[in-house]
């Protein structure tokens, strides 16, 4: 028998190759997993702790929100909104109502714009505290997580207050804001107005919050865990950021000073003395920063609200069945995990005729694949959750 | 009581009644220590923690959770590999067991004073490692399987560190038996720690890393790896690895306060009282070491795998290298 010599080279060298190639794994990461915040999944191509190839999957929460507000009228559709990013459901209500009274043309009292402004604000305080409680658990550590979520008790105490609602305020009303204190009798005309001692008692929680942000800062930004763990992993280039249209925080930690609250007018920001927090080489460390150094702004943008609030009724004139005139109009707002917009089409019935929702933990999510290629398993979950995404923001 | 002495002068009765003790002690030392992990952690994250159990804090809390363990379910999963899933928990078990056996708790009050003593230790406290790998292995699960080959890297990491860091002792005391190394403290009349400090620090880092406990748990990771080789344990079996764990915490720092913090005995307490103060003295001793591991846990973060195999590389083990070579000249010329 003549052997053919291709042939056994060829073999050979393939029982070389096949001897020295590991071969690799494909690993499942959600869609339940502790790391994903919900319902994430990624599919991972690993080779031991590396993954090479990282696609996430998402979809396992769409509630076809945008097409259910074709069937709603607008006040309904704010109780679907504030379901979308449930940490900060309040500030998800305000660019769609802004939207429905631009094209209405309503004129908003100034008390009720400061009361969204408070609100707004206090809402980005509770979505970042919650990220506060859950990055370290992420890379270990539990114990900030309660002294995170215990601060972010109070500020969701507040916010029950006003709107009676700790999740799910549904506060908004065309042309204003509408509080549970003082309304709800038929035959009495009360005053609607905020409950009674909230200006003192946002005063001392802002004061708590405040201490524990320094609290939190001294236990988490210096240890060197942490920093191991966090310095220059998964850095995002200022370029890279843009195209893939991520936005908020995730891009002001890679040094881009942009923050739609110092362009846009939905919300009158510009009254107010604040600072945008940007970090330097856009790692996950710097993102946990600017998210510690928001929480001071927005402090203090509660404060000077508080000390300046004008007085006035907390509603404009609006008729009893509105119907928004034919038109479209596109509202875009800075909420907690980056920018929302909402994309109003109007053809002049009770509910809009179409509503494209613009999140923006759609568009941070579609970074993973570019900033997840070749890193080990831990960083995986170290980024991820870095960029603070909720799946409700995601599948809408 | 001459019938008694004559009784456990035989072998076997004495082998039975020595076996029954540390079996009662694994239970009983994984209890306290466990209960004393969820209540400090309670302390540190401003909880109250278990309250209801018992009556009185909780007391039973651990006792309730044995029982539930016990009422479970035996789950093994369908693409186990069945016999090395239901050994790889005894086999962690064992070596849990086996490391007690070595502890002086006072003069004479030890279960078996092996000439190599300390090099038992550490050989069978190694063993647990290979139960690990395998619960992971054998669980057909991903997740478990990186999680013990995470195990599996670990130890390359921790047990040079761990082996270097005893070694200053031993030269000092001039004998691997456990006892032989109290009595020479007591000789000395200092515990080892003043000399071995770097000894001692190292120590306590590999033993962490042995134990698996934050900042080295990167085999169970439940943030990652969603628990690890645990992942597919459920019932008794886990019960198994839970109270391992604690009970190697206990013995692992009771090795610690034997080679390095003088064991049953504390300076300026009369030689005569050692027999009866003896275990309370190493008891004391053990649990401010396990206070120090549950300190540690509530408040580090996880490193990574890659981090801890450079710390134990670059700087644990060519520490603990010098830190011989320092012992030895000290040995040779004061």
């Amino acid at each position: 028998m003549v052997l053919d010599q291709d042939l056994v080279r060829h073999l050979s060298e393939a029982s070389v190759s096949v001897e020295l190639e590991t071969p690799e794994m494909t690993l499942n990461i959600g869609p339940q997993h502790p790391s994903t915040h919900g319902v994430l999944r990624l599919v991972a191509r690993v080779d031991g702790e590396r993954a090479f190839d990282v696609q996430p999957v998402i979809g396992y929460m769409h509630r076809g929100y945008e097409k259910i507000s074709e069937v709603r009228t607008y006040p309904q559709v704010t109780t679907l909104v504030n379901r979308i990013d449930w940490v900060s459901g309040y500030a998800n209500e305000v660019p769609f109502i802004v939207a429905a009274e631009k094209l209405l043309g309503v004129e908003v009292p100034e008390r009720a714009q400061f009361i969204r402004l408070i609100l707004t604000e206090m809402a980005r305080i509770s979505s970042h505290l919650i990220f506060m409680a859950s990055y370290p658990l992420e890379l270990g550590a539990a114990t900030p997580l309660f002294f995170a979520l215990r601060e972010r008790e109070r500020v969701l105490d507040l916010l029950e207050g006003v709107t009676g609602g700790r999740f799910h305020p549904n506060f908004n009303r065309i042309g204003g804001v509408k509080p549970a204190y003082g309304s709800g009798s038929a035959t009495r005309k009360v005053i609607q107005d905020l409950p009674a001692g909230f200006f003192a008692e946002t005063r001392v929680a802002m004061d708590k919050v405040l201490y524990a942000v320094d609290e939190l800062d001294a236990l988490v930004a210096d240890n060197e865990i942490i920093v191991a763990r966090t310095k220059g992993v998964g850095i995002l280039p200022p370029d890279v950021a843009a195209s893939f249209g991520v936005s908020g925080p995730n891009l002001r930690a890679s040094g881009v000073k942009f923050d739609l609250r110092k362009v846009e007018d939905y919300l009158p920001y510009h009254l107010f003395d604040f600072e945008i927090p940007v970090g330097e080489n856009g790692d996950c460390w710097d993102r946990w920063h600017v998210r510690l150094l928001e929480i001071r702004q927005s402090v203090r943008i509660v404060q000077q609200a508080i000390d300046g609030i004008p007085s006035g009724p907390l509603q404009a004139k609006v008729p009893k069945i509105i119907k928004v005139p034919l038109g479209e109009t596109y509202v875009r707002a800075e909420n907690p995990k980056g920018e929302m917009g909402y994309y109003l089409v109007s053809n002049g019935n009770q509910g809009p005729y179409r509503l494209k929702i613009r999140t923006a933990s759609f568009s941070n999510i579609s970074i993973l694949p570019w900033i997840l290629e070749g890193v080990l398993i831990p960083d995986i979950i170290a980024i991820m959750g870095s960029l603070d995404f909720v799946l409700g923001d995601v599948d809408r | 009581m001459s019938f008694l002495t004559e009784l456990f002068s035989n072998f076997w009765v004495s082998l039975v009644g020595k076996l029954l003790i540390v079996a009662l002690m694994i239970p009983l030392v994984g209890m306290v220590i466990g209960f004393a992990e969820i209540k400090l952690s309670a302390k540190m994250q401003a909880r109250m923690g278990p309250y209801f159990a018992g009556g009185r804090w909780g007391w039973a809390q651990l006792i309730a959770d044995g029982v539930k363990f016990f009422q479970k379910e035996d789950l093994i999963p369908d693409q186990a590999d069945r016999p090395v899933f239901k050994l790889a928990p005894v086999l962690v078990l064992v070596s849990t067991v086996g490391l007690l056996v070595v502890i002086p708790f006072g003069p004479d009050l030890i279960f078996r004073d092996l000439s190599v003593g300390i090099f038992y230790a550490l050989a069978i406290s190694s063993l647990s490692t290979v139960g690990v790998l395998m619960a992971g292995w054998s669980s057909g699960n991903k997740y478990s399987l990186m999680g013990g080959l995470r195990a599996a890297g670990q130890l390359i990491a921790y047990e040079l560190p761990l082996v270097l860091a005893v070694i200053g002792s031993v030269m000092l005391a001039g004998t691997m038996s456990m006892s032989g190394i109290v009595e020479a403290q007591i000789a000395a009349g200092y515990p080892y720690v003043i000399l071995q400090f770097l000894g001692f620090g190292i120590f306590m880092i590999a033993a962490l890393a042995e134990l698996s406990r934050i900042p080295f748990d990167m085999p169970i990771a439940e943030s990652e790896l969603v628990m690890g080789y645990l992942t597919e344990y459920s019932g008794f079996r886990f019960l198994f690895f839970f109270l391992a764990e604690f009970a190697n915490m206990f013995s692992l720092s009771a090795i610690a306060v034997t080679l390095f913090l003088g064991g049953y005995w504390l300076p300026g307490i009369p030689e005569s009282v050692l027999p009866y103060a003896g275990p309370v003295i190493l008891l004391a001793k053990t649990f401010l070491l396990v206070f120090a591991m549950i300190w540690f846990r509530w408040t580090f973060p996880r490193f990574r795998e890659d981090q801890l195999q450079s710390l134990a590389w670059r700087w644990l083990i060519p520490i603990a290298l010098a830190n011989i070579l320092i012992t030895g000249a000290f040995k040779v010329y004061l």
